[in-house]
């Protein structure tokens, strides 16, 4: 607990050694349409950064920025340099591949794969070749499993498919699978929006489990969600960055009036 | 007058007829409807004019058109028993076999526009009979019919007011022509399974059958001599070349769906999707030429090739002019569009998000469809893959064109070799009698066709329906 | 929550960017670039095949497209072509014998020393067929006035010379072969033709040596005389008379020597040393003209490859796909509204369901013994009618038709129905006066797509016997005739080599249907295609 309370009040300029992606610049285009205009932004490492703003803003669209998911949109075009430990994401030298397995996603809808629990875990741990042994990759995914609270859950039940799951579980699962390719950044698509509250309540004490060890980005379209689990906060409007500040300060003091006005729900 | 009406094509009568009673009724109805003075202004009548006319015309039309049926199904057996009494008896007292032809012959004077006389007293006279049995038979059906059409006439003015509702049955009549015309596939299927169960029994039941043990494992086929009828070496070399036809067809199909749905750009989908549906839509029998004149010749060179390398022997492969290869790759070829584009179809169907999923862990696009899309996909690629075996089964000219007539047992692929439906066509090419055991064996040699490829059709798309449902 | 991770820090390798990762990452590569590859191997053999496959045909078929005729100018005698008591119209334009007797007395003329023995007359009467003056005497009983006059008119070629002129059945080579000097006959009654010298000799020597052994023929000409080579001396060639003028021996002739090397051996070929001889004179004289093969069009079936037309299966599929469409559509069409709008769900629609799929499945034979056993034995229907094969060819498409119609139909949106319902139409109404119209491209789309499948179907209309030899243009759609698949396979099965580039033609005839059919239905998608 008394971990919690410090990671959560970081200074107030985050130096550069906490930086663990910087964005400068970004533009997104679909065919001739432009999706994001100019965004800068730093995101920092070893917490919670929520992107919140009305449907349509174009927040899913800079979180697929960072893994290089728009690559698989026909027409999408990204421009502008996300650096990544000191190298641009963007650039033709870096493979996609290999990002994706440092920088996770999850999914607003569950996922899994249609094999075995136990499959779907151990699928990225085997394409990438991190386990040499079978106890290795058991290991791996008993590893994932119970950081991702799921192992009591179906530790009984490796083999039974991944789509038997309920939704929270699901969701879970995705998780885990994530965490099992070890990644240092997580980025989350409204992991939440397809879930009950008790199983959106369990997802979220997960993701304030998971800050102590990855970076983590949420989009999420729950305002009260992101003032619960992140520590920054962006807020997007109509594909630009109107601002972005400690979670606590935007919700209590946003500097700008749109964001006032989303925040108090007068649109969205 | 008889005869005229006994010369007159059947079609015209009954068009002519019809359409006299359906004007009649419907301009009736309608003017009467129109005409009766409405009980206020605002009262409506249930049905516009026209749907009196409608239904008036449906009154007299449809039980006109019953008797017409009743006619053409019971009038030819009539009349040939008619005219078959009347023959003298030293004709009458030929073979059954030869009466019946010579009454074909009869019928075939007598439908000539204008027939000349024959010279031959006996066989003139009797024509001219035949065809006043005729009119006098059609005489009577058109009263029976116009008799049938007053009386629907007549019932449904009664039923005629300004407060009935033609519409409603104007339109059950309407819903009741629909269903007959969506019955007629079963009635198909039905035709099918009947005439190929009654011709299958006959040819068992006829001289010279193998009997169903000889028939269905019987290794020797003489069907042209009426000698044997076993039908393994058909079987063999249906499934033989069918084989080799998937082998083609499997996995330039499966990869070309996937090259497709997963790596092309649009532009170039947009490009290469008609061109593989244009080999789709190329007539079989032009498959069996090219096979002929160009795939078989270079099969057997190459296996020519083959014999005469050093470490072969001579006579490895017995490279006929005709081929199973041949046949087989050609076949293949044409299956490709079959099965690339049902694939497909399966391949888009499985959600993006699972794509998603494998792509964000870092899979790469190829361990994304081998191990994620491909596993998802499974139950429908192997239903388009059970498709497409039950159409190489199925699949006449080219084997007809390219394979050849030998029935042997062999696994040489460059030899010849005949399949379950070059048979059939072999045994009802040309004038065929239906009661010998060589004609009717076509027929159970279709049966056993049939029901192969019914079972592969049902499960494949029994499997091809859980799979949609799965995802939609 | 009471299995929350002990939180350790988890130690991060960076085993990604290790050596063993980098080398199992470009192993992964190479992977994905090969699996891309393969796709890509699949497809280039798929459009490979249709190249070769439609190449293969227009090569052959080009050279149908055009025939070779023989012009004679023939004096029109009437004591030949119209004796008294046969010059009426009709017995004039079928008095083959005595217009083929005005041919062969003009080859007679043309080649006088073909008079001699009756096995030169056989092979020079062979340039052309004998019913090849049928248009001649159709056109002289059309016009008696051109009886007793001089006529210019051109007859076929025969087959196998046609195929020979357009480079086809034998592999051959022209050259000069020297000058001739002494023209004399040896010892051995054979005929030595002097060589004077001349720099081409060598050459045609060295291209007889390299013949060594293939059995050629080498056929000599001097002036219009034809000799075929026996053997070659240091100076002079050993050759023995084949046809034309005699020689006249012990003159000196002082011109060329030319020589027409046919590397297929005699034996191997249909035409003879002397047809070509001929062939070819009449050829320089101006005599052989390569023209349109209208008759592909024009004529019915014949057993003569260059008298065959197509005209009576064109006009037999048409009276078939008649037959067809107007069973196929309406019926698919009502089918298709019934399942999709009237329907209860109940176990019989489900059964008509299930049944329709299966039968847009079943091999396309099966209906054939459908037909042969339902429409040729049970209602004793005729053999080789349009009629019958239309409605067999229907029965197979109308699934098709059924399925195209119901989707077509489906695409319609719900809310057009439920508009016309609140207007207060009833439910056919708003089937028939709404929804069909909508949906009317897409069925018309699905029933060309439909028709122009049972265009190319054979298999079925075998069995019905539309095999059957039809040398007369059909005029109504009970009579026998045969369709265009069924004359390519009957045509493929013809022994003549001449049947080859003829069925060729036939399948670019069908192939041009079946692409004016399937545009016709892109450009009705392309024009009405509507999105909701």
């Amino acid at each position: 607990m008394l971990d919690k309370t410090e990671t959560s009040q970081p200074e107030s300029a985050p130096s550069d050694k906490d930086t663990k992606i910087d964005c400068r610049h970004i533009d997104v285009f679909y065919g001739e349409k432009q999706a994001i205009f100019d965004i800068s932004m730093p995101i920092r490492d070893r917490s919670v950064t929520a992107f919140i703003g009305p449907s349509g803003c174009g927040k899913s669209t800079f979180l697929r920025c960072m893994n290089r998911m728009n690559d698989t949109i026909d027409g999408a075009r990204v421009e502008g340099e996300i650096i990544m430990d000191g190298a641009d994401i963007n650039d033709p030298t870096v493979d996609p591949v290999l990002l994706r397995s440092r920088v996770g996603m999850v999914f607003q809808k569950p996922n899994p794969f249609p094999k075995s629990i136990f499959d779907n875990i151990a699928y990225g741990a085997r394409i990438h070749g991190l386990a040499s042994s079978k106890s290795d990759l058991e290991n791996i995914v008993e590893t994932s499993l119970v950081r991702a609270g799921l192992w009591d859950e179906v530790k009984d039940r490796l083999a039974s498919p991944g789509t038997g799951l309920s939704g929270g579980q699901q969701q879970r699962l995705c998780i885990a699978r994530a965490i099992a390719v070890n990644p240092e950044v997580i980025l989350m698509d409204e992991p939440c929006s397809a879930l009950d509250p008790i199983a959106t309540a369990r997802i979220e004490e997960l993701i304030d489990e998971l800050r102590e060890q990855y970076c983590l980005v949420i989009v999420t379209h729950s305002m009260q969600q992101a003032a619960r689990v992140s520590q920054n906060t962006a807020f997007f409007h109509l594909g630009k960055l109107i601002e972005m500040g400690e979670t606590e300060m935007m919700f209590t003091n946003p500097s700008n009036q749109r964001t006032q006005d989303y925040i108090t729900g007068r649109f969205g | 007058m008889l005869q005229t009406l006994g010369h007159i094509q059947i079609g015209w009568l009954l068009i002519a007829s019809l359409a006299v009673t359906g004007f009649v009724s419907f301009y009736v109805g309608r003017t009467s409807m129109a005409r009766a003075p409405a009980s206020g202004p605002l009262e409506r009548s249930h049905s516009q004019p026209n749907y009196h006319g409608y239904f008036m015309a449906m009154c007299a039309a449809v039980p006109a058109a019953l008797i017409f049926i009743l006619y053409l199904v019971l009038s030819g057996g009539f009349i040939r028993s008619q005219l078959v009494s009347e023959l003298p008896d030293y004709v009458r007292s030929l073979g059954a076999l030869e009466l019946d032809q010579y009454v074909d012959r009869l019928f075939e004077h007598a439908a000539m526009r204008d027939p000349q006389p024959t010279g031959n007293d006996l066989f003139d006279a009797a024509s001219s009979r035949l065809t006043e049995l005729r009119g006098q038979s059609r005489l009577l059906m058109l009263i029976l019919a116009l008799g049938a059409g007053l009386a629907g006439f007549v019932y449904g003015l009664r039923k005629l007011n300004r407060q009935f509702r033609a519409r409603d049955y104007v339109e059950m009549g309407i819903v009741g022509v629909l269903f007959l015309c969506a019955a007629i596939a079963i009635l198909t299927t039905l035709g099918i399974i009947l005439s190929l169960i009654f011709e299958t029994i006959r040819f068992f039941n006829s001289e010279g059958s193998p009997g169903l043990f000889g028939f269905l494992f019987g290794t020797e086929w003489n069907a042209q001599t009426g000698e044997d009828f076993g039908t393994v070496p058909l079987f063999l070399g249906t499934l033989l070349i069918a084989l080799l036809a998937m082998c083609v067809a499997a996995p330039i199909g499966l990869f070309s769906a996937i090259y497709l749905s997963e790596y092309a750009s649009p532009t170039l989908r947009a490009w290469i999707k008609p061109i593989l549906e244009l080999l789709a839509g190329i007539p079989t029998v032009v498959y069996g030429f090219f096979a002929a004149m160009v795939v078989a010749p270079a099969v057997r060179s190459g296996a020519q090739w083959i014999n005469s390398l050093p470490f072969t022997s001579d006579t490895l492969l017995s490279a006929q002019p005709q081929s199973a290869l041949a046949a087989g790759l050609v076949m293949g070829i044409m299956i490709i569009p079959f099965v690339s584009s049902l694939s497909d179809d399966v391949i888009n169907a499985v959600p993006q998000t699972l794509r998603n999923g494998a792509l964000a862990m870092g899979a790469t696009p190829s361990e994304t469809v081998r191990n994620v899309v491909l596993p998802a996909a499974l139950p429908g690629i192997i239903a388009a893959l059970l498709l497409a075996v039950s159409r190489a089964i199925g699949e006449t000219m080219i084997v007809v064109m390219a394979a050849g007539q030998r029935a042997q047992i062999t696994a040489d692929p460059t030899s010849d070799l005949t399949t379950i439906t070059v048979q059939i066509v072999a045994l009802l090419t040309g004038d065929t009698e239906f009661d010998s055991a060589k004609t009717l064996s076509a027929f159970a040699l279709g049966f056993v066709l049939f029901s192969v490829t019914l079972i592969f059709n049902l499960i494949a798309l029994r499997v091809v329906q859980r799979y949609r449902e799965k995802y939609d | 929550m009471t299995d929350a991770p002990e939180a350790t820090p988890i130690e991060r390798p960076s085993s990604f960017a290790s050596e063993a990762a980098m080398k199992r990452l470009k192993r992964r590569h190479a992977a994905e670039r090969r699996f891309r590859a393969y796709g890509l191997v699949a497809i280039g053999f798929a459009i490979l095949a249709l190249l070769v496959l439609v190449l293969s045909i227009l090569t052959q078929a080009w050279s149908a497209f055009t025939r070779h005729e023989v012009v004679f100018d023939l004096t029109m005698e009437r004591e030949l072509i119209a004796p008294e008591g046969r010059d009426q119209p009709e017995q004039i334009a079928s008095n083959v014998t005595g217009f083929n007797t005005l041919v062969q007395q003009d080859l007679l003329a043309t080649f006088p020393e073909t008079g001699r023995t009756r096995q030169l007359r056989r092979e020079v009467f062979a340039l052309t067929t004998r019913l090849a003056v049928l248009p001649i005497a159709h056109k002289v009983a059309e016009q008696p006035d051109l009886i007793d006059e001089t006529v210019s008119v051109r007859a076929a070629l025969s087959d196998d010379l046609d195929l020979y002129l357009k480079g086809g059945a034998t592999d051959r080579r022209a050259m000069v072969a020297g000058q001739a000097g002494i023209i004399a006959a040896n010892e051995a009654g054979l005929i030595e033709i002097e060589e004077i010298g001349d720099s081409r000799f060598a050459a045609f020597q060295s291209a007889v040596a390299d013949l060594e052994g293939t059995d050629p023929s080498v056929l000599l000409r001097v002036d219009d005389t034809w000799f075929t080579l026996e053997s070659i001396n240091t100076n002079s060639l050993i050759a023995s008379y084949l046809t034309g003028p005699a020689p006249l021996l012990g003159d000196r002739y002082e011109t060329p020597i030319d020589a027409l090397i046919i590397k297929t051996p005699a034996s191997n070929r249909t035409v003879s040393d002397r047809q070509i001889a001929w062939t070819t004179m009449l050829n320089e004289q101006g005599r052989i003209k390569r023209v349109f093969n209208s008759g592909l069009f024009t004529q019915a079936d014949s057993t003569y490859p260059e008298l065959a037309g197509a005209a009576a299966a064109i006009v037999g599929s048409i009276f078939t796909m008649i037959v067809t469409a107007l069973f196929a559509i309406p019926v698919g069409i009502l089918a298709a509204v019934y399942l999709e709008e009237f329907a209860p769900k109940n176990r019989l629609t489900d059964l008509i369901e299930v049944n329709i799929n299966n039968l847009a499945a079943v091999p396309s034979i099966v209906f054939g013994l459908l037909g042969a056993a339902v429409f040729l034995n049970l209602f004793g229907m005729p053999r080789s009618v349009p009629l019958v094969g239309g409605l067999v060819l229907g029965l197979l498409v109308l699934p098709t038709v059924i399925i195209a119609s119901r989707a077509a139909l489906k695409s319609v949106p719900p809310s057009i129905r439920t508009a016309a319902l609140g207007l207060g139409a009833s439910r056919t109404q708003a089937v028939f006066h709404h929804v069909l119209p909508l949906a009317a491209p897409g069925i018309l789309t699905g029933a060309i797509i439909a028709m122009a499948r049972a265009l190319g179907e054979t298999a079925p209309l075998l069995l019905i016997g539309m095999v059957a030899f039809v040398n007369e243009v059909p005029t109504r759609a009970d009579q026998e005739s045969t369709v265009l698949p069924v004359l390519i396979y009957k045509w493929f099965s013809g022994a003549e080599r001449a049947w080859e580039p003829m069925t060729s033609a036939v399948i670019i005839i069908l192939l041009v249907f079946l692409v004016l059919m399937n545009l016709a239905a892109v450009m009705l998608r392309r024009r009405f295609e509507r999105r909701w």
